[in-house]
């Protein structure tokens, strides 16, 4: 049986990508185009994250990028440098020096996972609306949960709705949940390529 | 805490309604099973004909699994946990931790010892490891309990010898037996006494209701801290030693096949990139052109840089309204008027069948065995078609059962564990295969297209008769079902029209006294192959809203309330109840401004009841209310479900069961279609097809689980899709004031820019780092 666990590098060496992924920092080889969704989950072995639709609108894959929520199927691993904060699902807990984050409490408090493939997405979402939404002075509103994107397909919304403002309440009042890094995002941003759809 | 309960050597005893045979397996440590065989014979033998009033879709599939209930084990391991390899899916329903729930009470152990893991392909099991027709608790409550009883059983006669106390006399509590004097044992110190050195027969008796004290209660899921925490495993998370991302690039018409690849080399040298080869179109799978790289994104721009010469589909040129039209041309002939009618066509086009986990599995076939993992349903069927495609004995494939994000019906099908197996056959490597998104909802498994039509006759104030034609694309339940079928019904006239319309006349019910009741179906196998599955509650969505809704016109032309005419017609006094409960709950005829309005449905189907109130606010400010890239329209205000399985297993996971069924009800009556399209469907996203979101999500949800009505549990994981469509939809007519006739109400609205079908996947954006959600209008 032929193995190739090293995939051929055909053309030229390739780059390595370097960033803080649950508070360690990593190195990666690959193609700078490569999602930061298959380098955390076929490179790095780091599977909560998870895939939906690869078009950022499932969200089923969202990661905290320097404290804020984002859909990792769209970010290319090379708009990543070696100071930014990457926590997955795996590593939430710990970034704020938990057992569990409070999140993470409530979704057990309301029995919210039905076949928990969206929720690890689902979570960090909610995480970086608390955070949005307290960093702008103000509470979780009704319109916010209506806003609140992620595919749940078996439909476990209202229990969702319930944990995320139980959670907010609790982040609400300890500072420890204040949470969105001063680590600005870098911005060796390039023009992003035209979407050919 | 209860008393010991005996297991004896059979023969000491006849067997009662608790008492029921078990075995001993032969071990070193304590192995029972349940002997059901008697059981199965004191049902009344499969008929001829099945009136759902005596013999129904439960009952055929319980009956299946009784003559192998043996075969499933119940062990208890020297640490005290107790294991039990389930011969289920689980895949969000929550089955795992009903069962736990079950064996707990029974051996008075605590929930977090039972250890429930997924079975792998047991072909001796024979019909007794499908998931399906939410048959789950009904065909496994039982055998469950009685082997769990007989280890019970044997557990405490082990402690009254080394205790050295009178058997009458033992407690048990937490997994240990204590004697009257305060001493104890656990269960895992006495499971090697209480094994057996041959298998033997042992009598088990049944705890009585009365004592049970976790079955009934709420429950958190077993898994909830693995799903909260990113440590669940599905089939992708597995890290198979070489099993690599692997695609398939799919044909822009429904099941077309590839002819040649132009490109193979180019394609070939891309990053990443370790395999490329064409994948005939068969009868088991879709084929295409599969890539195996080191990333899933690489393949992504592997699959969109090929250039295929594609050969022809199974409907090209074939849009929904062509489907339409046959449907209608096909349709079975009503019933003679004989007085006064209502008659009513209602339209209900296609729906995606697949859950939020996309198809995916990993295989590794080698020349002398195969290694499969997957999300099944019917993993016995996937294990003997593996061996087919790939020429091995079936005994030199081994299937595993993964943890499934969601299933919804679509597992079980197995296209992709089939398409693994042939692509690592092909190339000779595993693979770890997984579609796009995109693929699900342009060649995946769909609910198919029907029409059904209403005839009911009337004079006065009674229903005199009430007629239902539903014609439909033929739903594949051949394969998944098929074995059932063929054993169990082959021979009756039911089993003779096939599969699909066997199923349908074991579920399809009337639940009113109108009279003579005919119910027809009709598939239409002239359209072509489509790609369809039994999506959850198959027929039952459809046929329960058409009925539902012509049970409010004729309410109406009767100058009766909806409620009160449904009391007034209901054939059962567990109808009547869930009727009430829901009209008082829900506060069913309050005052409700012009635009809105409530709607009630009753459904009857899974050995149970369900009745539902969901008020609907259709005004212009609410329908035309602005989120950004979403579809909002009509919005479900309140829902108010009211459910009665028998007897329910854990209220918290049922409550969990009929909301999520309430999101696909909403979802299936205002949004969640596909477009048939010139041989192929336009949506590619979750932003095209628009399943329930958050925005559309009523505020209010209440789901009331009625107490005990039977001594066992009847089917929940479909209950409470037909009821809720049938309570919206009967809410938007009476808020519009305007029948709906084809669902769902939004389907001529097509707020985007459908992608191209070549490449037959989008590219993911690249500026997610600035931002949150979609960006691109029509990408999502």
């Amino acid at each position: 049986m032929a193995t190739d666990t090293h995939p051929k590098h055909k053309r030229k060496r390739t780059p390595t990508h370097t960033f803080i992924l649950n508070g360690k920092q990593v190195h990666v080889n690959c193609p700078a185009d490569v999602r930061l969704l298959w380098v955390l989950r076929d490179l790095l072995h780091v599977h909560g994250p998870k895939y939906g639709c690869g078009l950022m609108v499932c969200k089923a894959c969202t990661c905290l990028i320097n404290g804020r929520a984002r859909q990792v199927c769209g970010v290319p691993v090379g708009e990543l440098s070696d100071c930014d904060h990457v926590v997955t699902i795996e590593g939430l807990a710990r970034s704020v020096g938990k057992e569990l984050h409070p999140m993470q409490r409530a979704w057990l408090d309301y029995d919210v996972a039905q076949c928990g493939y969206c929720q690890p997405g689902q979570i960090m979402d909610a995480v970086g609306l608390v955070n949005e939404v307290h960093a702008a002075g103000r509470q979780v509103t009704d319109a916010d949960l209506d806003r609140f994107r992620n595919v749940c397909r078996c439909g476990t919304y209202p229990r969702i709705r319930a944990a995320i403002l139980d959670a907010a309440t609790e982040m609400h009042a300890s500072s420890e949940y204040g949470c969105i890094s001063p680590v600005k995002a870098t911005l060796k941003r390039r023009k992003p390529p035209a979407f050919t759809g | 805490m209860g008393g010991a309960h005996s297991a004896r050597e059979e023969g000491t005893d006849g067997i009662s309604r608790r008492r029921f045979l078990g075995y001993v397996l032969a071990g070193p440590i304590l192995v029972t099973a349940a002997d059901m065989t008697a059981a199965q014979s004191a049902r009344a033998a499969v008929p001829t004909v099945q009136p759902v009033d005596f013999y129904d879709l439960t009952d055929l599939l319980t009956d299946s699994t009784m003559p192998t209930a043996h075969l499933i084990t119940v062990a208890v391991n020297p640490d005290g946990t107790v294991s039990f390899s389930l011969p289920r899916a689980e895949v969000g329903q929550g089955i795992t931790t009903a069962v736990a729930m079950v064996i707990a009470d029974e051996m008075d152990v605590p929930v977090e010892n039972v250890k429930v893991t997924l079975a792998d392909a047991r072909p001796e099991l024979l019909f007794n490891q499908q998931t399906q027709g939410s048959d789950s608790m009904n065909s496994l409550y039982t055998p469950l309990r009685v082997a769990a009883a007989a280890a019970r059983g044997r557990l405490t006669q082990a402690a009254a010898r080394s205790l050295q106390a009178p058997l009458p006399r033992l407690k048990v509590r937490d997994g240990h037996v204590y004697a009257p004097d305060g001493r104890s044992a656990s269960y895992g110190s006495l499971t090697r006494a209480a094994a057996s050195e041959r298998t033997a027969r042992v009598v088990a008796q049944l705890k009585p209701r009365s004592t049970q004290t976790v079955v009934g209660t709420p429950q958190r899921r077993t898994d909830a801290l693995a799903a909260v925490t990113g440590r669940k495993v599905f089939a992708m998370d597995l890290d198979v030693p070489n099993a690599l991302p692997t695609m398939l690039c799919r044909a822009p018409t429904i099941n077309g096949s590839a002819r040649a690849v132009r490109n193979l080399a180019q394609v070939s040298s891309m990053p990443g990139i370790t395999d490329v080869v064409v994948i005939p179109h068969t009868q088991y799978i879709a084929g295409g052109v599969a890539v195996r790289g080191a990333t899933f994104g690489q393949c992504i721009d592997a699959v969109r840089a090929l250039r295929v010469d594609w050969g022809p589909g199974t409907v090209d040129g074939v849009s929904e309204s062509d489907v339409l039209g046959e449907l209608m041309a096909n349709e079975l002939p009503m019933a003679p008027a004989l007085g006064q009618t209502l008659d009513q066509r209602f339209t209900f086009y296609f729906r995606p069948g697949d859950p939020l986990e996309p198809n995916c599995a990993v295989a590794d076939v080698r020349p002398d065995r195969a290694e499969i993992w997957s999300s099944l349903k019917t993993p016995i069927w996937v294990k003997q078609t593996i061996a087919d495609l790939v020429g091995l004995p079936e005994e030199a494939v081994t299937v595993h059962v993964s943890q499934g994000g969601g299933s919804f019906g679509r597992h079980l099908f197995a296209d992709a564990a089939f398409e693994a197996a042939v692509v690592s056959k092909a190339i000779g490597k595993p693979v770890k295969l997984m579609w796009h998104r995109t693929d699900s909802f342009r060649q995946g498994r769909v609910h198919p297209m029907a029409t059904s039509r209403v005839r009911v006759t009337y004079a006065g104030q009674n229903v005199l008769a009430f007629d239902q034609r539903h014609t439909g694309v033929v739903t594949d339940i051949g394969e998944g079902f098929g074995d059932v079928f063929s054993a169990m019904v082959g021979h009756t006239e039911a089993g003779a029209l096939g599969y699909s319309q066997g199923y349908f006349n074991l579920t399809a019910n009337v639940p009113y006294n109108f009279g003579p009741v005919t119910q027809q179906l009709n598939e239409i196998y002239e359209l072509g192959e489509f790609n369809t599955s039994s999506v959850r509650s198959v027929y039952g969505s459809d046929y329960s809203t058409a009925v539902e809704l012509m049970v409010d016109q004729t309410a109406k032309v009767m100058g009766q309330d909806p409620y009160r005419f449904r009391r007034a017609f209901a054939r059962d006094a567990r109808m009547t109840a869930v009727l009430d409960q829901v009209a008082s709950a829900a506060s069913w005829g309050r005052p409700m401004p012009p635009g809105t309005a409530q709607g009630i449905a009753v459904h009857r189907e899974y050995k149970g009841f369900a009745a539902c109130v969901a008020e609907i606010d259709c005004r212009p400010s609410t329908v035309d209310r602005k989120i950004v890239d979403a579809y909002t329209g009509a919005r479900v205000t309140r829902v108010v479900f009211v459910i009665d399985v028998g007897l329910p297993i854990n209220p918290l996971g049922l409550e969990a069961q009929m909301m999520g069924g309430i999101m696909d009800g909403i979802a299936q009556a205002l949004s969640y279609s596909l477009h048939l399209q010139d041989g192929h469907f336009l949506e590619s996203s979750w932003d095209n097809a628009h399943y329930t979101r958050q925005w559309n999500t009523p505020p209010e949800v209440q789901v009331i689980v009625m107490p005990p009505t039977t001594d066992t549990p009847g089917g929940a994981g479909e209950f409470a899709v037909p009821t809720s469509m049938a309570a919206v939809a009967c809410a938007y007519a009476r808020a519009t004031g305007t029948l709906p006739t084809y669902f769902p109400v939004n389907h001529f609205d097509i707020d985007y820019e459908p992608m191209p079908t070549v490449p037959p996947i989008p590219q993911s954006p690249t500026d997610g780092l600035t931002h949150s959600g979609p960006t691109v209008k029509g990408a999502g």
